[in-house]
């Protein structure tokens, strides 16, 4: 009897045990994997809210579809196009690569490789030596050339008001 | 000799490189405004005539059997087109107007109430409809084209279109009585 008790109670403990368990268990697929998918679209509703941190009544229904397609046995890639296909290519994080689309890919490294090519450029300018004056028969001055008379009465001038 | 009379080296940035920068600032500039100009004409206005779009329905909401509509299968007849989603708020307001609008003018059959549900889930979309027995043709805004065509600036915004598919009146949010949608449909029957 003494056995019967004890192993009847360890029974009961083991099923309370195991079914807390189960509850403890995330949904699946979890919250992780959901979010993976949602972080890369965007709430068609509110402007600039990714779908994974948006509090809004539409995107939790939206997060929860997309759990359900997973469960189902989608891929990333059918639901970004079922997302796209429904609410527009405006929800993809990362824009469709046609169309003005194009701007967002090449303007950015064009406008820099415009920038850097301007700077060099610039930066050359700056850095080289001044051009020497050349003669009329094309050699370089090695003589500095006389000074202008009208040079040498100023600084004739301005060493008397000193 | 003076340095004036040297030739001067050609520095600077070349003339393409500036014509080429001056085009993709312009470019730019008129791609935004043009975008701005857009967002701030608001909805399409009474007198713009409507152009033609399809719309699928949900099943259980088609229109005479058929699971997709085009608003030229409307012509000679008045359009009630409403936005709404089962995540907006403000639409269970009229959703029981709406409803009882449409039964008030289904027997005359020159009138046609359309819902477009925008941006939404299926299945929350179907409870909405059950909980509030709407029974006129509904169905999706599949990637927002009908939204955008008629740049909807949010949900309900219902569209009066007449016989001739001219838009006479845009309701901005719900309809506060059954009466309010007789008073703009009416207007517009023969």
């Amino acid at each position: 009897m003494q056995k019967f008790f004890f192993g009847s109670t360890l029974a009961l403990l083991l099923i309370a045990f195991s079914s807390g368990l189960v509850l403890a268990q995330e949904p699946t697929p979890s919250d992780d994997e959901v979010n993976a998918i949602a972080k890369q679209l965007y709430c068609p509703v509110c402007e600039n809210t990714p779908l994974d941190v948006c509090p809004t009544e539409a995107c939790r229904q939206w997060r929860e579809l997309i759990r359900q397609q997973l469960n189902d046995g989608w891929t990333e890639d059918q639901i970004k196009q079922y997302f796209v296909e429904n609410y527009g290519a405006r929800v993809l994080a990362e824009p469709p690569r046609q169309g003005l689309n194009w701007l967002v890919y090449l303007l950015p490294p064009l406008i820099i490789l415009t920038g850097a090519y301007i700077l060099l450029r610039s930066m050359r300018e700056w850095t080289s030596p001044k051009s020497i004056p050349t003669d009329s028969d094309g050699k370089g001055a090695t003589t500095p050339k006389p000074k202008d008379e009208y040079v040498n009465r100023l600084e004739e001038e301005l060493k008397k008001r000193k | 000799m003076t340095e004036s009379n040297t030739p001067a080296a050609k520095r600077g940035v070349p003339l393409w490189v500036q014509i080429l920068i001056w085009t993709v600032l312009v470019a730019l500039l008129v791609l935004v405004g043009v975008t701005l100009n857009k967002r701030q004409q608001g909805t399409v206005q009474p007198g713009d005539s409507i152009p033609e779009f399809s719309l699928p329905l949900f099943s259980g909401y088609e229109f005479e059997g058929r699971n997709e509509v085009t608003l030229s299968d409307f012509k000679g007849k008045v359009v009630v087109l409403n936005f709404w989603a089962s995540w907006c708020k403000p639409c269970e307001q009229e959703a029981a107007e709406l409803q009882e609008a449409w039964e008030f003018y289904e027997p005359r059959g020159d009138v046609i109430f359309l819902g477009v549900d925008y941006v939404d889930t299926e299945p929350e979309a179907r409870a909405y409809l059950k909980k509030f027995e709407i029974t006129f043709p509904n169905g999706p805004d599949k990637g927002t084209k009908i939204s955008q065509m008629f740049r909807m600036s949010g949900v309900p915004e219902t569209y009066f279109i007449d016989r001739e598919g001219v838009l006479q009146y845009v309701k901005i949010g719900p309809f506060a009585s059954v009466n309010e949608i007789k008073s703009n449909v009416d207007p517009l029957l023969p």
